[in-house]
Protein backbone atom coordinates (compact mmCIF):
# COMPACT_ATOMS: atom_id res chain seq x y z
CA UNK A 1 0.00 0.00 0.00
CA UNK A 2 3.10 2.01 0.09
CA UNK A 3 2.08 3.68 -3.37
CA UNK A 4 -1.00 5.26 -1.43
CA UNK A 5 -1.64 8.95 -2.09
CA UNK A 6 -2.30 12.10 0.35
CA UNK A 7 -5.06 12.44 -1.55
CA UNK A 8 -6.46 9.47 -1.57
CA UNK A 9 -6.14 8.87 2.00
CA UNK A 10 -7.77 12.64 2.27
CA UNK A 11 -10.98 11.23 0.31
CA UNK A 12 -11.18 8.10 3.01
CA UNK A 13 -11.27 10.58 5.41
CA UNK A 14 -14.12 12.62 3.79
CA UNK A 15 -16.23 9.62 3.44
CA UNK A 16 -15.06 8.63 6.93
CA UNK A 17 -16.68 12.42 7.80
CA UNK A 18 -19.97 10.79 6.42
CA UNK A 19 -20.20 7.97 8.29
CA UNK A 20 -23.81 7.37 9.87
CA UNK A 21 -25.16 10.25 7.52
CA UNK A 22 -28.24 7.68 6.10
CA UNK A 23 -30.90 9.64 3.88
CA UNK A 24 -30.07 12.50 3.98
CA UNK A 25 -28.47 15.18 1.28
CA UNK A 26 -24.67 15.57 0.54
CA UNK A 27 -23.23 18.41 -0.78
CA UNK A 28 -19.46 18.91 -1.82
CA UNK A 29 -17.28 21.71 -2.42
CA UNK A 30 -14.05 20.90 -3.44
CA UNK A 31 -13.10 17.93 -5.95
CA UNK A 32 -11.78 15.71 -2.66
CA UNK A 33 -15.13 15.61 -0.75
CA UNK A 34 -17.03 14.74 -4.22
CA UNK A 35 -14.77 11.92 -4.71
CA UNK A 36 -15.25 10.77 -0.45
CA UNK A 37 -19.08 11.84 -0.80
CA UNK A 38 -19.45 8.72 -3.67
CA UNK A 39 -17.14 6.35 -1.66
CA UNK A 40 -18.79 6.91 1.26
CA UNK A 41 -22.09 6.21 -0.54
CA UNK A 42 -20.90 3.31 -2.79
CA UNK A 43 -19.40 1.36 0.79
CA UNK A 44 -20.94 1.95 3.88
CA UNK A 45 -23.43 5.18 3.23
CA UNK A 46 -25.77 3.86 0.71
CA UNK A 47 -28.64 6.30 1.09
CA UNK A 48 -27.17 9.27 0.85
CA UNK A 49 -28.94 11.37 -1.76
CA UNK A 50 -26.53 13.64 -3.99
CA UNK A 51 -27.30 16.15 -6.76
CA UNK A 52 -25.32 16.30 -10.19
CA UNK A 53 -24.82 19.83 -9.44
CA UNK A 54 -27.38 21.48 -11.00
CA UNK A 55 -31.08 20.37 -9.77
CA UNK A 56 -31.25 16.56 -10.41
CA UNK A 57 -31.11 14.27 -7.61
CA UNK A 58 -28.96 11.18 -8.73
CA UNK A 59 -29.86 7.51 -8.48
CA UNK A 60 -26.62 6.31 -9.59
CA UNK A 61 -22.81 7.75 -8.48
CA UNK A 62 -21.38 9.45 -11.20
CA UNK A 63 -17.66 9.84 -11.84
CA UNK A 64 -16.38 12.81 -10.90
CA UNK A 65 -13.28 12.09 -13.81
CA UNK A 66 -14.09 9.97 -16.68
CA UNK A 67 -16.96 9.27 -18.82
CA UNK A 68 -20.29 10.11 -17.19
CA UNK A 69 -22.38 7.71 -18.87
CA UNK A 70 -26.49 8.10 -18.55
CA UNK A 71 -27.30 9.83 -15.44
CA UNK A 72 -30.44 7.85 -13.17
CA UNK A 73 -32.39 11.26 -11.98
CA UNK A 74 -34.27 10.52 -8.86
CA UNK A 75 -35.57 13.31 -8.07
CA UNK A 76 -35.92 17.51 -9.03
CA UNK A 77 -34.25 19.79 -6.12
CA UNK A 78 -34.24 23.31 -8.00
CA UNK A 79 -32.87 26.10 -5.31
CA UNK A 80 -36.55 26.46 -4.36
CA UNK A 81 -36.36 22.86 -3.37
CA UNK A 82 -32.82 23.00 -1.95
CA UNK A 83 -33.00 26.01 0.56
CA UNK A 84 -36.49 24.26 1.86
CA UNK A 85 -34.39 20.92 2.61
CA UNK A 86 -31.37 22.61 3.86
CA UNK A 87 -33.44 24.63 6.30
CA UNK A 88 -35.28 21.32 6.99
CA UNK A 89 -31.67 19.78 8.63
CA UNK A 90 -31.69 16.68 6.06
CA UNK A 91 -28.62 17.61 4.88
CA UNK A 92 -24.63 17.67 5.70
CA UNK A 93 -22.82 19.96 3.58
CA UNK A 94 -18.80 19.97 3.41
CA UNK A 95 -18.16 23.71 2.16
CA UNK A 96 -14.29 25.36 1.95
CA UNK A 97 -12.76 27.82 4.50
CA UNK A 98 -10.52 30.42 3.26
CA UNK A 99 -9.85 31.14 7.39
CA UNK A 100 -11.11 28.96 9.79
CA UNK A 101 -10.39 29.48 13.77
CA UNK A 102 -10.08 27.29 17.03
CA UNK A 103 -13.95 27.28 17.28
CA UNK A 104 -14.64 26.50 13.66
CA UNK A 105 -15.73 30.12 13.10
CA UNK A 106 -15.59 29.82 8.72
CA UNK A 107 -15.37 32.50 6.28
CA UNK A 108 -14.85 32.44 2.58
CA UNK A 109 -16.28 35.61 2.26
CA UNK A 110 -13.28 38.57 1.79
CA UNK A 111 -10.20 38.63 3.37
CA UNK A 112 -9.65 42.14 4.86
CA UNK A 113 -12.77 44.60 5.89
CA UNK A 114 -16.23 43.75 4.44
CA UNK A 115 -17.00 47.27 3.56
CA UNK A 116 -13.64 47.26 1.36
CA UNK A 117 -11.65 43.65 1.09
CA UNK A 118 -8.34 43.46 0.11
CA UNK A 119 -9.12 40.01 -1.95
CA UNK A 120 -13.41 39.45 -2.42
CA UNK A 121 -13.93 35.57 -2.45
CA UNK A 122 -17.19 33.74 -2.70
CA UNK A 123 -18.96 35.95 -0.61
CA UNK A 124 -21.55 34.84 2.23
CA UNK A 125 -23.40 32.49 0.25
CA UNK A 126 -25.44 29.81 2.34
CA UNK A 127 -22.98 29.39 4.91
CA UNK A 128 -24.80 31.29 7.55
CA UNK A 129 -28.20 29.50 7.12
CA UNK A 130 -25.99 25.66 6.43
CA UNK A 131 -24.11 25.78 9.47
CA UNK A 132 -27.36 27.07 12.01
CA UNK A 133 -29.53 24.84 10.17
CA UNK A 134 -27.45 21.04 9.87
CA UNK A 135 -24.60 19.37 10.06
CA UNK A 136 -21.43 20.84 8.05
CA UNK A 137 -17.78 20.21 7.45
CA UNK A 138 -15.08 21.70 5.77
CA UNK A 139 -12.38 21.00 3.63
CA UNK A 140 -9.43 22.81 2.83
CA UNK A 141 -6.94 21.10 0.47
CA UNK A 142 -4.03 23.94 1.78
CA UNK A 143 -3.18 23.53 5.07
CA UNK A 144 -1.48 26.71 6.70
CA UNK A 145 -1.32 29.46 9.21
CA UNK A 146 -2.83 31.57 6.82
CA UNK A 147 -5.80 29.69 6.72
CA UNK A 148 -6.06 28.34 10.28
CA UNK A 149 -6.44 31.82 11.87
CA UNK A 150 -6.74 33.24 15.28
CA UNK A 151 -9.67 35.11 14.44
CA UNK A 152 -11.13 35.30 10.94
CA UNK A 153 -11.65 38.78 8.83
CA UNK A 154 -15.51 37.97 8.45
CA UNK A 155 -17.76 34.96 10.18
CA UNK A 156 -19.65 33.43 7.09
CA UNK A 157 -20.10 30.18 9.13
CA UNK A 158 -21.35 29.92 12.23
CA UNK A 159 -17.98 28.46 14.67
CA UNK A 160 -18.94 26.95 18.23
CA UNK A 161 -18.13 29.98 20.48
CA UNK A 162 -20.40 32.48 18.54
CA UNK A 163 -23.42 29.35 18.97
CA UNK A 164 -22.89 29.03 22.16
CA UNK A 165 -23.90 33.09 22.49
CA UNK A 166 -27.35 32.44 20.52
CA UNK A 167 -28.07 30.14 22.64
CA UNK A 168 -29.87 26.53 22.84
CA UNK A 169 -32.62 27.34 21.29
CA UNK A 170 -30.99 29.07 17.99
CA UNK A 171 -27.70 26.77 17.84
CA UNK A 172 -30.03 23.57 18.83
CA UNK A 173 -28.71 22.24 15.21
CA UNK A 174 -25.26 23.55 15.08
CA UNK A 175 -23.00 21.21 14.20
CA UNK A 176 -19.83 21.42 12.96
CA UNK A 177 -18.58 18.01 12.26
CA UNK A 178 -14.88 17.78 11.10
CA UNK A 179 -12.57 19.83 9.18
CA UNK A 180 -10.61 17.94 6.79
CA UNK A 181 -7.16 19.33 5.77
CA UNK A 182 -4.24 17.88 3.35
CA UNK A 183 -2.49 17.28 6.75
CA UNK A 184 -5.02 15.75 9.27
CA UNK A 185 -8.43 15.65 10.17
CA UNK A 186 -9.66 17.55 13.30
CA UNK A 187 -13.13 17.75 15.36
CA UNK A 188 -14.11 19.69 18.22
CA UNK A 189 -14.42 16.95 20.98
CA UNK A 190 -13.34 19.31 23.41
CA UNK A 191 -15.35 20.14 26.58
CA UNK A 192 -15.52 23.85 25.03
CA UNK A 193 -15.46 22.72 21.66
CA UNK A 194 -12.16 24.08 20.83
CA UNK A 195 -10.36 22.37 17.30
CA UNK A 196 -8.56 18.98 18.35
CA UNK A 197 -6.09 17.01 15.77
CA UNK A 198 -7.71 13.89 15.79
CA UNK A 199 -5.55 12.41 13.45
CA UNK A 200 -2.42 13.19 11.31
CA UNK A 201 -2.30 11.31 7.87
CA UNK A 202 0.67 8.86 7.44
CA UNK A 203 3.81 10.89 6.35
CA UNK A 204 2.74 14.01 8.61
CA UNK A 205 4.04 14.50 12.08
CA UNK A 206 2.03 16.32 14.62
CA UNK A 207 4.80 18.76 14.94
CA UNK A 208 4.46 20.01 11.31
CA UNK A 209 0.83 20.47 11.77
CA UNK A 210 1.23 22.68 15.03
CA UNK A 211 3.62 24.49 13.19
CA UNK A 212 0.88 24.71 9.99
CA UNK A 213 -1.97 26.38 12.29
CA UNK A 214 -1.78 29.78 13.65
CA UNK A 215 -3.77 28.87 17.01
CA UNK A 216 -2.99 26.45 19.46
CA UNK A 217 -4.89 23.06 18.64
CA UNK A 218 -6.29 20.71 21.26
CA UNK A 219 -4.07 18.00 21.35
CA UNK A 220 -4.24 14.49 23.43
CA UNK A 221 -1.41 12.50 24.22
CA UNK A 222 -1.95 9.74 21.56
CA UNK A 223 -2.85 10.98 18.36
CA UNK A 224 -3.73 8.65 16.04
CA UNK A 225 -3.12 8.09 11.88
CA UNK A 226 -5.40 8.57 9.96
CA UNK A 227 -6.43 5.01 8.33
CA UNK A 228 -5.44 4.26 4.78
CA UNK A 229 -8.27 2.96 2.16
CA UNK A 230 -8.71 -0.44 1.64
CA UNK A 231 -7.88 -2.61 -1.29
CA UNK A 232 -11.77 -2.00 -2.49
CA UNK A 233 -11.78 1.75 -1.36
CA UNK A 234 -8.45 2.78 -3.76
CA UNK A 235 -10.11 0.31 -6.64
CA UNK A 236 -13.34 2.61 -6.20
CA UNK A 237 -11.09 5.53 -6.59
CA UNK A 238 -9.00 4.49 -8.89
CA UNK A 239 -11.66 2.96 -11.47
CA UNK A 240 -15.00 4.04 -10.74
CA UNK A 241 -14.56 7.35 -9.66
CA UNK A 242 -11.83 9.26 -10.27
CA UNK A 243 -10.22 7.36 -13.13
CA UNK A 244 -8.26 10.55 -14.02
CA UNK A 245 -6.87 11.03 -10.53
CA UNK A 246 -8.26 14.67 -10.27
CA UNK A 247 -7.73 14.67 -6.52
CA UNK A 248 -4.17 14.25 -7.17
CA UNK A 249 -3.75 17.56 -8.61
CA UNK A 250 -5.87 19.03 -5.63
CA UNK A 251 -3.38 17.86 -3.03
CA UNK A 252 -0.13 16.90 -3.67
CA UNK A 253 1.53 13.71 -2.26
CA UNK B 1 -54.98 42.34 -22.75
CA UNK B 2 -52.48 42.51 -25.06
CA UNK B 3 -48.97 43.29 -22.91
CA UNK B 4 -46.06 43.44 -25.80
CA UNK B 5 -43.79 46.18 -25.10
CA UNK B 6 -39.96 46.73 -25.99
CA UNK B 7 -36.93 46.94 -23.66
CA UNK B 8 -37.03 50.67 -24.81
CA UNK B 9 -40.40 51.10 -23.12
CA UNK B 10 -39.87 49.10 -19.99
CA UNK B 11 -36.43 51.04 -19.18
CA UNK B 12 -38.24 54.43 -19.94
CA UNK B 13 -40.40 53.72 -17.01
CA UNK B 14 -37.41 53.51 -14.50
CA UNK B 15 -36.07 56.92 -12.34
CA UNK B 16 -33.08 57.68 -10.56
CA UNK B 17 -33.16 55.44 -7.46
CA UNK B 18 -35.68 53.07 -7.62
CA UNK B 19 -35.11 49.09 -6.29
CA UNK B 20 -34.71 47.20 -9.13
CA UNK B 21 -34.51 43.07 -8.77
CA UNK B 22 -33.81 40.55 -12.05
CA UNK B 23 -34.31 37.39 -12.43
CA UNK B 24 -32.18 34.39 -12.97
CA UNK B 25 -29.44 33.01 -10.94
CA UNK B 26 -25.77 34.00 -11.58
CA UNK B 27 -24.83 33.18 -15.37
CA UNK B 28 -28.29 31.52 -16.21
CA UNK B 29 -31.28 32.87 -17.85
CA UNK B 30 -30.74 36.58 -16.79
CA UNK B 31 -32.86 39.76 -18.71
CA UNK B 32 -29.77 40.29 -20.30
CA UNK B 33 -31.11 42.71 -23.20
CA UNK B 34 -33.15 44.35 -20.12
CA UNK B 35 -29.46 44.99 -18.29
CA UNK B 36 -27.91 46.01 -21.87
CA UNK B 37 -30.81 48.71 -22.55
CA UNK B 38 -30.37 50.17 -18.92
CA UNK B 39 -26.20 50.28 -19.56
CA UNK B 40 -27.39 52.88 -22.39
CA UNK B 41 -29.74 54.75 -20.04
CA UNK B 42 -28.79 58.07 -17.98
CA UNK B 43 -30.46 55.75 -15.42
CA UNK B 44 -28.48 56.07 -11.85
CA UNK B 45 -28.51 55.83 -8.13
CA UNK B 46 -30.43 51.92 -8.42
CA UNK B 47 -30.88 49.91 -5.89
CA UNK B 48 -30.14 46.47 -7.36
CA UNK B 49 -32.00 43.07 -5.74
CA UNK B 50 -30.29 40.01 -7.12
CA UNK B 51 -28.79 36.34 -7.01
CA UNK B 52 -26.06 38.17 -9.00
CA UNK B 53 -24.21 37.46 -12.19
CA UNK B 54 -23.35 39.72 -14.83
CA UNK B 55 -26.20 42.16 -14.84
CA UNK B 56 -24.65 43.00 -11.42
CA UNK B 57 -21.26 42.65 -12.37
CA UNK B 58 -21.94 44.73 -15.61
CA UNK B 59 -24.49 47.75 -13.95
CA UNK B 60 -21.57 48.40 -11.06
CA UNK B 61 -18.88 48.68 -13.60
CA UNK B 62 -21.42 51.07 -15.04
CA UNK B 63 -21.85 53.33 -12.01
CA UNK B 64 -25.32 52.54 -11.61
CA UNK B 65 -25.90 50.75 -8.79
CA UNK B 66 -25.90 52.83 -5.12
CA UNK B 67 -27.59 49.95 -3.12
CA UNK B 68 -26.62 46.03 -3.49
CA UNK B 69 -28.61 43.88 -2.12
CA UNK B 70 -27.55 40.28 -3.12
CA UNK B 71 -26.80 36.48 -1.93
CA UNK B 72 -23.78 35.87 -4.15
CA UNK B 73 -22.41 37.16 -7.75
CA UNK B 74 -21.27 34.70 -9.43
CA UNK B 75 -20.80 33.46 -13.52
CA UNK B 76 -20.94 29.74 -11.99
CA UNK B 77 -18.19 28.63 -14.41
CA UNK B 78 -16.23 31.94 -12.94
CA UNK B 79 -17.04 31.51 -9.59
CA UNK B 80 -16.83 34.84 -8.98
CA UNK B 81 -18.38 37.59 -11.19
CA UNK B 82 -14.88 39.60 -12.09
CA UNK B 83 -15.97 42.89 -12.50
CA UNK B 84 -18.10 42.97 -9.00
CA UNK B 85 -14.60 41.47 -7.29
CA UNK B 86 -13.27 44.28 -8.86
CA UNK B 87 -16.07 47.19 -7.60
CA UNK B 88 -15.76 45.17 -4.10
CA UNK B 89 -11.81 45.74 -3.92
CA UNK B 90 -11.93 49.29 -5.05
CA UNK B 91 -14.83 50.47 -2.31
CA UNK B 92 -16.88 51.37 -5.60
CA UNK B 93 -20.76 50.44 -4.52
CA UNK B 94 -21.62 52.81 -1.91
CA UNK B 95 -23.98 50.46 -0.38
CA UNK B 96 -23.56 47.16 0.39
CA UNK B 97 -25.84 44.61 1.66
CA UNK B 98 -25.02 41.28 1.28
CA UNK B 99 -27.31 38.23 2.56
CA UNK B 100 -27.58 34.50 3.26
CA UNK B 101 -29.14 33.38 0.14
CA UNK B 102 -32.02 32.07 1.90
CA UNK B 103 -32.58 35.84 3.23
CA UNK B 104 -32.96 36.81 -0.23
CA UNK B 105 -35.70 34.74 -0.60
CA UNK B 106 -37.53 35.20 2.10
CA UNK B 107 -37.17 38.97 1.59
CA UNK B 108 -38.51 38.74 -1.75
CA UNK B 109 -41.42 36.00 -0.37
CA UNK B 110 -42.53 38.35 2.48
CA UNK B 111 -42.78 41.12 -0.11
CA UNK B 112 -44.89 39.13 -2.70
CA UNK B 113 -47.32 37.88 0.62
CA UNK B 114 -47.38 41.49 1.73
CA UNK B 115 -45.69 40.60 5.05
CA UNK B 116 -43.25 42.89 7.18
CA UNK B 117 -40.76 40.38 7.66
CA UNK B 118 -40.22 36.59 7.64
CA UNK B 119 -38.47 34.83 10.99
CA UNK B 120 -35.49 32.86 10.49
CA UNK B 121 -32.11 32.40 12.20
CA UNK B 122 -29.91 32.36 9.08
CA UNK B 123 -27.82 35.50 9.43
CA UNK B 124 -27.24 35.03 13.42
CA UNK B 125 -23.71 34.56 14.65
CA UNK B 126 -22.66 35.58 11.25
CA UNK B 127 -21.17 38.95 10.45
CA UNK B 128 -24.38 39.48 8.02
CA UNK B 129 -25.57 41.27 10.88
CA UNK B 130 -23.10 43.97 10.78
CA UNK B 131 -23.11 44.03 7.30
CA UNK B 132 -27.33 44.76 7.21
CA UNK B 133 -27.51 47.44 10.28
CA UNK B 134 -30.99 47.44 9.51
CA UNK B 135 -31.48 43.89 10.30
CA UNK B 136 -33.37 43.61 13.63
CA UNK B 137 -34.45 40.13 15.79
CA UNK B 138 -37.87 38.93 16.78
CA UNK B 139 -39.15 36.73 19.58
CA UNK B 140 -41.00 34.16 19.41
CA UNK B 141 -44.60 34.51 21.02
CA UNK B 142 -44.82 31.02 21.69
CA UNK B 143 -42.79 28.63 24.83
CA UNK B 144 -39.79 28.30 22.86
CA UNK B 145 -38.97 32.17 23.50
CA UNK B 146 -36.34 31.99 20.52
CA UNK B 147 -35.10 34.80 18.76
CA UNK B 148 -34.68 34.88 15.12
CA UNK B 149 -34.04 37.39 12.34
CA UNK B 150 -36.96 39.25 11.19
CA UNK B 151 -36.16 39.40 7.42
CA UNK B 152 -37.85 42.36 5.94
CA UNK B 153 -39.74 42.48 3.18
CA UNK B 154 -38.08 43.12 0.36
CA UNK B 155 -40.37 45.43 -2.14
CA UNK B 156 -39.15 46.21 -5.26
CA UNK B 157 -40.23 48.98 -7.80
CA UNK B 158 -39.96 47.02 -10.44
CA UNK B 159 -38.78 43.71 -11.43
CA UNK B 160 -37.00 41.87 -14.55
CA UNK B 161 -37.15 38.11 -15.25
CA UNK B 162 -36.56 36.45 -18.64
CA UNK B 163 -38.41 33.43 -19.80
CA UNK B 164 -38.02 30.69 -22.78
CA UNK B 165 -41.35 31.61 -23.87
CA UNK B 166 -44.36 33.45 -23.22
CA UNK B 167 -47.53 34.91 -24.31
CA UNK B 168 -48.96 38.41 -25.14
CA UNK B 169 -50.71 38.53 -21.74
CA UNK B 170 -47.84 37.82 -19.57
CA UNK B 171 -48.81 33.80 -18.95
CA UNK B 172 -44.51 32.76 -19.45
CA UNK B 173 -42.97 29.45 -19.70
CA UNK B 174 -39.65 28.65 -18.14
CA UNK B 175 -38.02 24.91 -20.44
CA UNK B 176 -35.03 24.72 -18.10
CA UNK B 177 -34.38 22.61 -15.14
CA UNK B 178 -34.93 25.62 -13.02
CA UNK B 179 -37.82 28.13 -12.17
CA UNK B 180 -34.95 29.69 -9.99
CA UNK B 181 -36.89 32.83 -7.85
CA UNK B 182 -38.34 34.43 -10.98
CA UNK B 183 -42.56 34.24 -9.55
CA UNK B 184 -41.26 35.95 -6.31
CA UNK B 185 -39.26 38.86 -7.98
CA UNK B 186 -42.58 39.43 -9.92
CA UNK B 187 -44.59 39.36 -7.26
CA UNK B 188 -42.44 41.51 -5.01
CA UNK B 189 -42.70 44.22 -7.40
CA UNK B 190 -45.16 47.08 -8.37
CA UNK B 191 -44.18 47.00 -11.67
CA UNK B 192 -43.11 43.63 -13.41
CA UNK B 193 -41.23 42.73 -16.97
CA UNK B 194 -40.84 39.66 -18.57
CA UNK B 195 -38.68 39.24 -21.46
CA UNK B 196 -38.53 35.93 -23.55
CA UNK B 197 -36.87 34.23 -26.34
CA UNK B 198 -40.32 34.00 -28.14
CA UNK B 199 -43.86 35.11 -27.67
CA UNK B 200 -46.71 32.17 -29.21
CA UNK B 201 -50.25 31.62 -28.62
CA UNK B 202 -51.40 30.85 -25.29
CA UNK B 203 -52.84 27.62 -26.84
CA UNK B 204 -49.29 26.73 -27.88
CA UNK B 205 -47.70 26.35 -24.38
CA UNK B 206 -48.10 22.84 -23.57
CA UNK B 207 -46.99 21.23 -26.97
CA UNK B 208 -43.64 23.35 -25.73
CA UNK B 209 -43.38 21.91 -22.56
CA UNK B 210 -45.76 19.67 -19.52
CA UNK B 211 -47.91 22.10 -17.14
CA UNK B 212 -45.67 22.80 -14.31
CA UNK B 213 -43.09 24.67 -16.71
CA UNK B 214 -45.96 27.83 -16.58
CA UNK B 215 -44.78 28.94 -13.42
CA UNK B 216 -45.42 32.97 -14.27
CA UNK B 217 -49.35 33.21 -14.74
CA UNK B 218 -50.38 37.10 -15.91
CA UNK B 219 -51.30 38.57 -12.81
CA UNK B 220 -47.59 38.67 -12.42
CA UNK B 221 -46.79 40.53 -15.07
CA UNK B 222 -47.09 43.95 -16.49
CA UNK B 223 -45.36 44.32 -19.95
CA UNK B 224 -44.18 41.28 -22.19
CA UNK B 225 -40.96 41.32 -24.49
CA UNK B 226 -40.33 39.52 -27.36
CA UNK B 227 -36.19 39.32 -26.86
CA UNK B 228 -34.39 36.10 -28.81
CA UNK B 229 -31.06 35.86 -27.22
CA UNK B 230 -32.49 38.28 -24.47
CA UNK B 231 -30.58 36.19 -21.80
CA UNK B 232 -27.26 35.93 -24.30
CA UNK B 233 -23.96 35.45 -22.50
CA UNK B 234 -25.95 33.76 -19.84
CA UNK B 235 -27.61 30.09 -20.54
CA UNK B 236 -31.36 30.06 -21.09
CA UNK B 237 -31.55 26.10 -21.15
CA UNK B 238 -34.10 24.82 -23.77
CA UNK B 239 -33.16 27.49 -26.09
CA UNK B 240 -29.32 27.73 -25.42
CA UNK B 241 -26.23 27.20 -23.15
CA UNK B 242 -23.96 29.56 -21.82
CA UNK B 243 -21.91 31.28 -24.76
CA UNK B 244 -18.66 30.24 -22.49
CA UNK B 245 -16.23 31.78 -24.69
CA UNK B 246 -18.25 35.08 -24.86
CA UNK B 247 -18.59 34.97 -20.92
CA UNK B 248 -14.77 34.44 -20.69
CA UNK B 249 -13.55 37.71 -22.82
CA UNK B 250 -15.96 39.74 -20.95
CA UNK B 251 -14.26 38.02 -17.48
CA UNK B 252 -10.82 38.93 -18.85
CA UNK B 253 -11.67 42.89 -19.89
CA UNK B 254 -11.91 42.88 -15.97
CA UNK B 255 -8.13 42.79 -15.51
CA UNK B 256 -7.52 45.11 -18.66
CA UNK B 257 -8.95 48.29 -18.34
CA UNK B 258 -7.99 48.85 -22.82
CA UNK B 259 -9.80 45.31 -23.25
CA UNK B 260 -12.73 46.54 -21.31
CA UNK B 261 -12.86 49.78 -23.54
CA UNK B 262 -12.72 47.37 -26.63
CA UNK B 263 -15.32 45.47 -25.47
CA UNK B 264 -17.77 47.96 -24.56
CA UNK B 265 -17.49 49.93 -27.55
CA UNK B 266 -17.55 46.42 -29.27
CA UNK B 267 -20.48 45.26 -27.96
CA UNK B 268 -22.32 47.36 -25.36
CA UNK B 269 -22.55 50.67 -26.68
CA UNK B 270 -25.09 49.83 -29.70
CA UNK B 271 -28.61 49.14 -30.00
CA UNK B 272 -30.04 45.40 -28.47
CA UNK B 273 -29.80 44.53 -32.71
CA UNK B 274 -26.87 45.33 -33.41
CA UNK B 275 -25.75 43.61 -30.35
CA UNK B 276 -27.47 40.21 -31.52
CA UNK B 277 -25.93 40.69 -34.82
CA UNK B 278 -22.53 40.79 -33.54
CA UNK B 279 -23.25 37.54 -31.13
CA UNK B 280 -24.28 36.09 -34.20
CA UNK B 281 -21.94 36.32 -36.93
CA UNK B 282 -19.01 35.44 -34.08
Amino acid sequence: MSDVTRAEVCTVAVAEAFRGAGEILVSCFGTTPAVGARLARLTFEPDILMTDGICSLLGNVDPVSGEKGEPVIEGWVPFRSIFDLLWGGRRHVMMIASQIDRYGNQNFACIGEHAKPKAQLLGMRGAPGNTLSHRTSYWIPNHSPGVFVEKVDVVSGVGYDRAAQLGPQTAKHHDIHRVISNLGVFDFETPDHRMRLASVHPGVSVEEVVEKTGFELAIGDAVAETRLPSPEELQLIREAIDPKGFINKEVRS
Amino acid sequence: MDKRTTEAEAVAELRDGMTIGFGGWGSRRKPMSIVREILRSPLRDLTVVSYGGPDVGLLCKFGKVKRLVYGFVSLDSIPLEPHFRRARQEGSIPEVRELDEGMLQWGLYAAAIRLPFLPTRAGLGTDVMEINPELKLVTSPYEDGESLVAMPALELDVAFIHQNRADMHGNGQYLGPDFYFDDLYCMAAKKRFMTCEKIIDTKDFLSEGSLHTLRINRTMVDGVIEAPGGAHFTECPGDYGRDEKFQSEYAATAKDDEAWEAFRAEYLDLPEADYQKKVAAR
